[in-house]
């Protein structure tokens, strides 16, 4: 009996994303009287003894080569592996970008049911269900898991990194692994920008700001808040803004504990992509745009003015000049 | 070449969310039903450019559910493919669907799955994925891009703050989302064609489902918007850092 958690990583650190799976898996393995495990495939840059500080006893390290890059078929086999090696019979996981090619893996390979993209904890006391988000973030659903084996992928932002302090033992383990049948040609990730999925804060322009020229003014407020930027479909359709900023219905699903839209009116399709988000500030000179109504905090202005100033003030705030 | 696209489906975005039988039924009453945006904006327009490029092709489709799926399946044929198929079930959980699948597609032979990224009601991203392990195959999930050559297919897809490109035989099974295809709206000529389309219903396999939905409910209702004047952005700063706690 063991809580498993998947520690995805990207250049050999988690993610964190990860450290969120890994805090919640303490957790449930603390609400069930068991123990958590980690797992982490391909090289480390970083000491994972040190994970244990999320509260799991035991890393489970593949160094094998055919793991530092990602194939999700054999992520699946070795996870599936170990999980069947250890005993365990809760798995956690990240509902993030690998996550989502994993998670659904394991459970056909292992016939346990998943739910994906949790946003509770698991209620254990007799069947195990727990809450998920559905209707694109409009209603959630209580899902019952009902096999031995339980897989839960977490949603990002959904459950704090808590560290209870802690060192973990770090076990070598190997795993039965055929070549790798996805070749990873490239890897292109912007370095220094917060990925958008992973952001705390998020700052986000729509077609108010009439033109990819009048950026700046986004971009600034969004370093000093340490934010990713994202913007509306319109905008990315225009090419104003790269598509992998796109949030919304048909671009990424966000849930930053911060959001704050200008210049976006808020269509039902947007505001389904960011609806988890926990506090939405609206900036836009209409009153009458939709999006105040999902708003928890809004300036009816002019972007052009209010958020230089906004920008100003937080930088006063936060004491950077 | 032999594509296999994947249908679900969905409430149309706009519509009420509502729930009936003590919380554990979703309301139809009234509700307009899509073809899943992901699915058809994405992964089906992909499979019909494919075709496009090379008329050899086949496309099927292919949905879980009952008979009050057909419209739906039918406005997906208006679109593109050259027959559907419908599993005569309705939907247990994921890995029953993917089950249903996973056993058509055994029998098809095809060299390419397309799923969308996720459906726009249960937000599960696991058809796919479920359906790869089933079958053996390799998985590319959350695609933005797919080119051919011959069985040679170079994928770009998303990671954590960029993207990827990945190499692989065929066949694989691929979710698809923004950037794939751009969407395309049923022409007269298709919407007539699609009616004299094969459209085969067969029956489901015995599978029994991993899980279950026990309720469903509605997130509260937000408390409503706290304005504060333009010319007082400092306002909003202490607001934010005092009462949201969220800078």
């Amino acid at each position: 009996m063991s809580v498993l958690i998947f520690v995805d990583t990207a250049e050999g650190q988690a993610k964190k994303s990860s450290l969120e799976a890994l805090s919640y898996g303490a957790k449930i393995a603390e609400q069930t009287g068991t123990a958590a495990e980690a797992v982490v495939l391909g090289a480390a840059s970083e000491d994972l003894a040190a994970l244990g500080r999320f509260g799991v006893k035991k890393v489970h390290h593949v160094t094998a080569d055919v793991f530092n890059n990602f194939d999700a078929q054999l992520y699946t086999k070795a996870i599936a592996e170990l999980a069947t090696a250890s005993g365990a019979d809760v798995i956690v996981l990240s509902h993030n970008l690998n996550g989502k090619a994993i998670a659904p893996r394991l459970s056909a390979r292992l016939k346990a049911g998943l739910v994906p993209g949790a946003v509770s904890l698991p209620e254990t006391g007799g069947a195990f269900t727990v809450r998920k988000n559905v209707f694109s973030g409009k209603a959630f659903a209580n899902v019952t898991v009902n096999t031995p084996i339980k897989i839960v992928s977490l949603n990002p932002n959904a459950y704090p990194v808590t560290e209870t302090g802690g060192t973990a033992e770090v076990v070598a383990a190997t795993v039965q692994a055929n070549e790798a049948r996805v070749k990873v040609a490239s890897v292109n990730r912007a370095s220094g920008e917060v990925p958008l999925t992973e952001a705390e804060v998020v700052v986000s322009g729509g077609r108010g700001l009439k033109g990819p020229e009048h950026w700046g003014i986004v971009e600034d407020l969004a370093k000093v808040l340490h934010a990713a930027t994202a913007c509306s479909r319109p905008v990315a359709d225009a090419h104003w803004r790269p598509h992998n900023e796109h949030v919304g219905q048909t671009g990424f699903a966000i849930a930053p504990n911060l959001y704050i839209a200008i210049g976006i009116s808020g269509a039902i399709q947007h505001l389904a992509g960011v609806n988890r988000s926990k506090v939405i500030v609206v900036i836009n000179k209409d009153p009458e745009a939709p999006f105040f109504k999902a708003a928890d905090y809004g300036i009816v202005g002019d972007a052009f003015e209010v958020v230089p100033k906004l920008t100003e003030a937080i930088r006063k705030l936060k004491g950077v000049s | 070449m032999k594509i296999l696209v994947c249908i679900s489906k969905t409430p149309d975005t706009t519509a009420k969310i509502a729930f009936t039988d003590n919380n554990t039924k979703f309301d139809t009453a009234g509700v307009q039903w899509i073809i899943n945006p992901y699915d058809e904006w994405y992964a089906l327009v992909r499979a019909i450019e494919l075709k496009e490029k090379d008329p050899a092709t086949v496309i099927h489709l292919i949905t879980v559910g009952g008979a009050d799926a057909e419209p739906v399946i039918r406005k997906a044929l208006a679109l593109g493919g050259d027959e559907a198929i419908r599993v005569n079930a309705d939907s247990q959980d994921s890995f029953y669907i993917a089950s249903q699948i996973a056993t058509v597609a055994k029998e098809g032979g095809y060299d390419l799955i397309f799923t969308g990224k996720e459906t726009i009601d249960y937000n599960g991203s696991a058809i796919g994925g479920m359906v790869a392990e089933l079958l053996d195959m390799p998985f590319i999930s959350l695609a933005a891009k797919l080119e051919l050559n011959g069985t040679a297919a170079t994928l770009t897809r998303e990671i954590e703050g960029g993207e990827e490109v990945n190499e692989v035989s065929l066949p694989i099974v691929v979710s698809a989302q923004k950037g794939m295809a751009e969407q395309r709206i049923p022409n007269m000529r298709g919407i007539m064609a699609a009616r004299t389309k094969p459209l085969k219903v067969v029956e489901p396999a015995a599978v029994d489902a991993l899980t279950s939905v026990t309720s469903f409910g509605l997130p509260p209702a937000k408390a409503g918007v706290k304005l504060v004047p333009a010319d007082n952005v400092e306002e909003l700063v202490r607001l934010l850092h005092e009462e949201a706690k969220a800078i």
